[in-house]
């Protein structure tokens, strides 16, 4: 067995006494892709933001590479590249821009910035509109370019949460044969999270799945749809977490995006 | 250092390439400026003040610093809209580095705008006391420009969007330039409002703008200086507090 990178031990997040995570256990060995699935509202992202040093846990513990997220928040933040559900570039700099401006938030050596800059770049296609303003580009332009950006620092381990949301087949058939390269190359450790089961079954080889704050299913994706006696991942999914519908609240910052995006089409329109 | 530069320099570009916000920030002092430096110029003239223009300029500047700061460290939460905010959270980086370097970018695009006003002022006939007036009152302008954009990002810390924007401009931003002596002289006030005068911040910056630019000053230059610096460095520490107990 390969040593675990990422490692949680019953991990609990309350908010205002209601547990988003409640007692979950899991270990993501070295080198793995790891995909972490569950409905709306299952406790995903929250999860994602306690690795990821953006919230203490309630109890439980984490190890990230040996490291405690809440102790050791910038030392634990080097480690790790994340690509968050909702955009985090700045619209108004430059592809090039938003990369060197990665390149000093993370430290990276000087003399590498520049080739690594341009060797991600082309990685991802972007090499062409590197000096064209991130407002003009397409979704999935953009979705390459976060996780271009994200892996600028030589990541050990990459967070994807929802890279495809929203993006055509073409795109995220592109984008997941570039993270399984990176994967396979450098072997990064790929955590990510999706919808889109299919996805989820061609890529992970090692699945958790998660509803109302707990784990309720592990294992390969062969494995889940063996222990649930179907044929698809999506079936085996259904199954475990039930067909009802979930509703997620938004909050402020929701709301206000999408009167953003109100505004912004009624600009262009 | 380096992280500090590259945040300063974003905040620089974004400015330079919003023609809107950098056109659109002027229409304000300069009507202040025309209606109010002209309008009002015969009857302070008449009440033995002298040249309106010449008593209002630093008050326009100084007025275009506060508008142009406060909007600079609200611009924190189109980060949190937008999303970049998470970028900087996320980043290996420790929170008082990145309000610094938000801080000066936000206070110098500030001066920048002040600068352009002041400008402005002289085509509308100020004029400067000597050529130490520069140095001089480019010190008062980046105190007002540092200490407003680091109350603008501890606001913008605390505002999850722009829901409170139009409260903090009404009972914030508005008092703070209305209440400063930017378009009165401060002596000869009524007691209460004379005390509200001064414990109004803005009150010292556009004095010590005045005094820098024209030579006439209300409380002395070393009371404007010294509230003004300790005034600033409390902002930044307090707006490095709230900034580092953002939650996404």
């Amino acid at each position: 067995m390969i040593a675990a990178i990422i490692e949680a031990c019953d991990l609990v997040k309350r908010f205002n006494g209601f547990a988003a995570v409640d007692h979950i256990s899991f270990a993501v060995p070295e080198g793995v892709i790891f995909g972490f699935l569950g409905p709306n509202g299952a406790g995903k992202t929250t999860t994602i933001k306690m690795l990821t040093t953006l919230l203490t846990p309630t109890s439980g513990s984490v190890e990230i590479d040996g490291q405690n997220p809440a102790t050791h928040a910038i030392a634990v933040r080097r480690k790790f590249g994340i690509v968050f559900q909702d955009p985090s570039l700045d619209q108004e700099l430059t592809a090039a821009e938003n990369m060197w401006l990665h390149a000093a938030l993370y430290s990276v050596p000087k003399a590498a910035r520049e080739e690594r800059i341009e060797r991600l770049l082309k990685v991802f296609e972007l090499w062409d509109r590197r000096d064209s303003i991130v407002k003009h580009f397409s979704g999935g332009m953009r979705r390459r370019l976060e996780i271009a950006r994200g892996l600028l620092h030589t990541p050990k381990i990459l967070f994807l949460d929802e890279p495809t949301l929203g993006l055509d087949p073409q795109t995220r058939n592109q984008l997941w044969a570039q993270i399984k390269h990176l994967n396979e190359t450098e072997h990064v450790t790929v955590f990510l999270t999706t919808h889109y089961m299919e996805e989820a079954d061609s890529v992970a080889q090692q699945i958790a799945i998660i509803d109302h704050g707990r784990i309720v299913a592990e294992g390969t994706s062969q494995a889940l749809k063996q222990q649930t006696g179907t044929d698809t991942l999506e079936q085996a999914f259904l199954k475990l977490t039930g067909t009802a519908i979930r509703d997620e609240q938004g909050g402020g910052v929701d709301q206000m995006r999408a009167m953003a995006a109100m505004w912004r089409s009624k600009g262009r329109s | 250092m380096n992280v500090i530069y590259m945040l300063w320099l974003r905040q620089l570009k974004r400015y330079a390439r919003s023609r809107a916000r950098v056109v659109g920030s002027l229409g304000q002092p300069l009507l202040f400026l025309v209606a109010l430096g002209f309008g009002f110029g015969p009857v302070f003239q008449r009440a033995g003040q002298g040249n309106y223009i010449q008593f209002l300029a630093p008050g326009v500047i100084a007025m275009t610093i506060l508008f142009t700061a406060i909007f600079s460290g609200m611009e924190l939460i189109w980060d949190r809209q937008f999303g970049f905010l998470k970028e900087t959270l996320v980043a290996p980086v420790p929170r008082v580095t990145i309000m610094i370097g938000r801080t000066l970018g936000g206070a110098t695009v500030a001066m920048v705008q002040g600068l352009v006003v002041a400008i402005l002022c002289g085509v509308a006939g100020f004029r400067l006391a000597g050529a130490s007036a520069i140095p001089a009152g480019i010190l008062f302008m980046a105190l007002i420009a540092v200490m407003f954009t680091a109350l603008g990002t501890a606001v913008a810390s605390v505002l999850e969007d722009f829901q409170g924007f139009q409260m903090v401009m009404n009972f914030l931003v508005m008092p703070i330039f209305f209440l400063s002596g930017a378009l009165f002289p401060l002596a000869g006030l009524p007691p209460i409002m004379s005390a509200i005068t001064r414990v109004d911040p803005l009150s010292y910056g556009v004095d010590g703008l005045r005094s820098a630019l024209t030579g006439v000053s209300h409380f002395g230059v070393p009371t404007d200086l010294l509230v003004l610096a300790v005034l600033s460095i409390a902002t930044l520490l307090v707006g490095s507090y709230l900034f580092s107990k953002i939650q996404l």
